[in-house]
């Protein structure tokens, strides 16, 4: 972490505007000063040092059991053995926990079961999401405001886990797919964000499209939408891992069903807690008796919940920093 | 649709703006309440799922409410249920593992508020001062990431290293010192809850801190630095003050939710230390509610919770006001 103090890096916070390329990825929150300012005092040894060292611990506080965990997932039975347990530095590395879990069993079906659950979810989620947004952003329209005090009421006030849980096995849901998404379909916070977005669509846009005969649906999908591309796109994300990670409404309406378990209440259950894995995942290890799965699959286990959510991040991230901004008018 | 029968817009002129949807919605013609009912008739539809969706799941619970003050009995259902009067309420009153939840509630809570609520503060701080763009995004990415994770995970990749055969416990015991197995010590349970919290949100929690920092104008610096002042007392003078809306804000917030302290990280971990330091009032209703069968018992917690939280709430806002900020809503 060594600054030269004296460098005073003058506008250069910015790409140079005259960049032809319209990059919006670059606007992040906007920062006053660059560099060093000339009447900041040259920074310390102790202070830097205390600095580097508190912030390389932060990083290494996320990064290290995830490298861990990651390594021991690869690593042959061998290095797991002579590590005692987790591996912390390469020793023999070997796919064959991902191809024994990916082959046959449990894992499999969880897999799969997740991602159903995620994006049939998100999808819903979306659409009914982006559809009480757009209906709710048009200022004057009928009875929005109404509308909009019962959304937000729910933020405030809710039945509770009980009445909820009897709600729902009151319409049948026990044990059924549905019960994992509905109850939790509508964020009334996501809705929120997304009709502060859609509100700022330009008004004149709209009317042109109006004025060329498009009614609502027309609008939405070929005004609205496309200008507010971002936003949409990271509330679709924020939808999908709150599915991808949900567990509790597994425990409450299909506790018993271990075929319909998504991954993460198999990690829970087989990892977390140790139980056995049933089926042919461990069948080497003795399923009549099922034994707590080896440390190299329940570590893959581990990294299959986790890397839809490190493909994803990126994008995610990329949209933090710009989604304030696109929504924006454009033209 | 109940909702077209709205209060508003009830004014009787504008027969002759009837149809003209281009320029109706934000004109200043004020239309009867049919015609604008029939112009928004496709926004109004768009709400319908939402709407739908929140009376199903969030308002019909708010009734379902009832059933702490009756015998509930799932066979009979709400309508035909015993009367109970408070009958469940004072069952709950003279449960020491009521009070035990409790207690346990807001002893977390104290120790969250002690040991979580200044971690975003001092790390935003910190990250404010690192120069180079490149390496505060790059550490923003990484601290930011925990907050995705689901509680299964989070607590698992605890488990993995801190817990009795995890990394720590493999170097004490190489190292021939005495296991520390904190996953299952029932007597720092506070602590390890409090450090899983600090370790998935308080990056997360930098966000608004960094925006409210970035909003202190670099001037005010650059003139506490010409008449003399150094960093430590620019820090106290001038980024602190700055920082004190948003640090109210988020006390009050904290305030109001005492008795929320988390769900998922309580029930997952509950097994491993046991019921004593482990329940907290959201778990109760969960595990002496819907486990064992006794709905309206469970419900009658959930609303005994309901009620103080928004009792807190009401008075944290007041203290916030107090202060002179604005807190949740405003005065």
């Amino acid at each position: 972490m060594s600054q030269t103090p004296t460098t005073v890096r003058e506008g250069a916070a910015q790409p140079a505007p005259a960049a032809p390329a319209p990059r919006p990825a670059r606007t992040g929150r906007p920062r006053a000063r660059a560099g060093r300012a000339p009447w900041e005092e040259p920074p310390t040894v102790i202070g830097q040092g205390a600095k580097g060292i508190t912030l390389a611990g932060v990083i290494a506080a996320v990064a290290v059991p995830l490298w861990i965990i990651g390594l021991t997932s690869v690593s042959t039975p061998g290095a797991v053995n002579r590590a005692g347990g987790l591996v912390i530095w390469p020793d023999g590395v070997t796919f064959d926990a991902y191809r024994q879990m990916l082959g046959d069993g449990t894992v499999r079906t969880a897999l799969m079961v997740s991602f159903a659950i995620t994006v049939v979810g998100t999808v819903v989620s979306m659409v009914v999401s982006v559809m009480a947004a757009y209906g709710l952003s048009r200022s004057e329209s009928f009875a929005h405001r109404p509308i909009l005090t019962l959304l937000i009421v729910t933020m405030f006030v809710s039945g509770g886990l009980i009445p909820t849980f009897l709600v729902v096995t009151g319409l049948g849901g026990y044990d059924q797919w549905w019960s994992l998404i509905l109850p939790s379909a509508v964020s009334v916070f996501n809705i929120l964000v997304l009709r502060s977005f859609y509100s700022t669509t330009s008004a004149d846009l709209i009317d042109a499209a109006r004025i060329d005969g498009a009614g609502d649906w027309r609008i939405l999908w070929s005004v609205v939408l496309p200008t507010s591309r971002a936003v949409t796109a990271v509330i679709a994300l924020f939808y999908a891992v709150g599915y991808w990670n949900s567990f509790f409404n597994v425990m409450l309406y299909m506790p018993t069903s271990a075929e319909k378990w998504p991954l993460q209440y198999v990690l829970l259950t087989y990892v977390n807690r140790g139980n056995g894995l049933p089926g042919s995942v461990n069948s080497g290890f003795g399923a009549a008796n099922a034994q707590t799965a080896p440390l190299t699959l329940q570590m893959a286990v581990v990294v299959l919940t986790l890397v839809p959510l490190l493909l994803v991040y990126p994008f995610m991230q990329k949209h933090f920093r710009t989604g304030v901004l696109t929504g924006a008018i454009k033209g | 649709m109940s909702t077209a029968r709205s209060e508003r817009g009830k004014s009787t002129t504008g027969e002759d703006a009837a149809g003209r949807r281009t320029t109706g919605r934000n004109g200043t013609v004020r239309l009867n309440w049919r015609t604008r009912l029939r112009r928004d008739r496709t926004l109004l539809l768009m709400t319908v799922p939402a709407v739908v969706l929140l009376l199903v799941f969030n308002y019909a619970p708010l009734f379902g409410l009832v059933t702490a003050f009756q015998y509930y009995d799932p066979l009979v259902g709400v309508r035909d249920s015993e009367w109970a009067g408070l009958a469940q309420f004072q069952q709950l009153f003279h449960d020491p593992l009521f009070w035990g939840a409790l207690k346990n509630t807001l002893w977390l809570s104290l120790v969250q508020l002690v040991l979580f609520f200044p971690v975003p503060i001092a790390l935003a701080l910190l990250l404010n001062t690192v120069l180079s763009e490149r390496l505060r995004n790059f550490i923003q990415s990484v601290v930011y990431l925990p907050h995705f994770f689901s509680w299964v995970l989070a607590i698992t990749i605890f488990q993995q290293m801190l817990g009795g055969a995890g990394i720590l416990n493999h170097f004490l015991r190489q190292n021939d010192m005495a296991p520390w197995d904190i996953t299952t010590n029932p007597h720092t349970f506070a602590l390890l809850v409090t450090s899983q919290a600090i370790w998935k949100e308080a990056g997360w929690g930098i966000i608004v801190f960094l925006a409210a920092l970035a909003a202190i104008s670099t001037e005010l610096y650059e003139a506490a630095a010409a008449d003399g002042a150094g960093r430590w007392r620019r820090m106290w003078h001038i980024t602190l003050p700055g920082l004190r809306g948003v640090i109210v804000l988020m006390l009050v917030l904290r305030l109001g939710n005492a008795l929320t302290v988390g769900f998922e990280q309580f029930l997952i971990q509950r097994e491993a230390v046991g019921h004593e330091s482990a329940d907290v009032l959201d778990t109760f209703s969960f595990y002496y509610g819907i486990a064992t069968g006794n709905y309206s018992f469970g419900a009658a917690a959930g609303l005994f919770k309901s009620v103080i939280s928004l009792l807190l709430i009401w008075g944290a806002n007041k203290l916030a006001h107090a202060f002179g900020e604005d807190g949740l809503y405003r005065r």
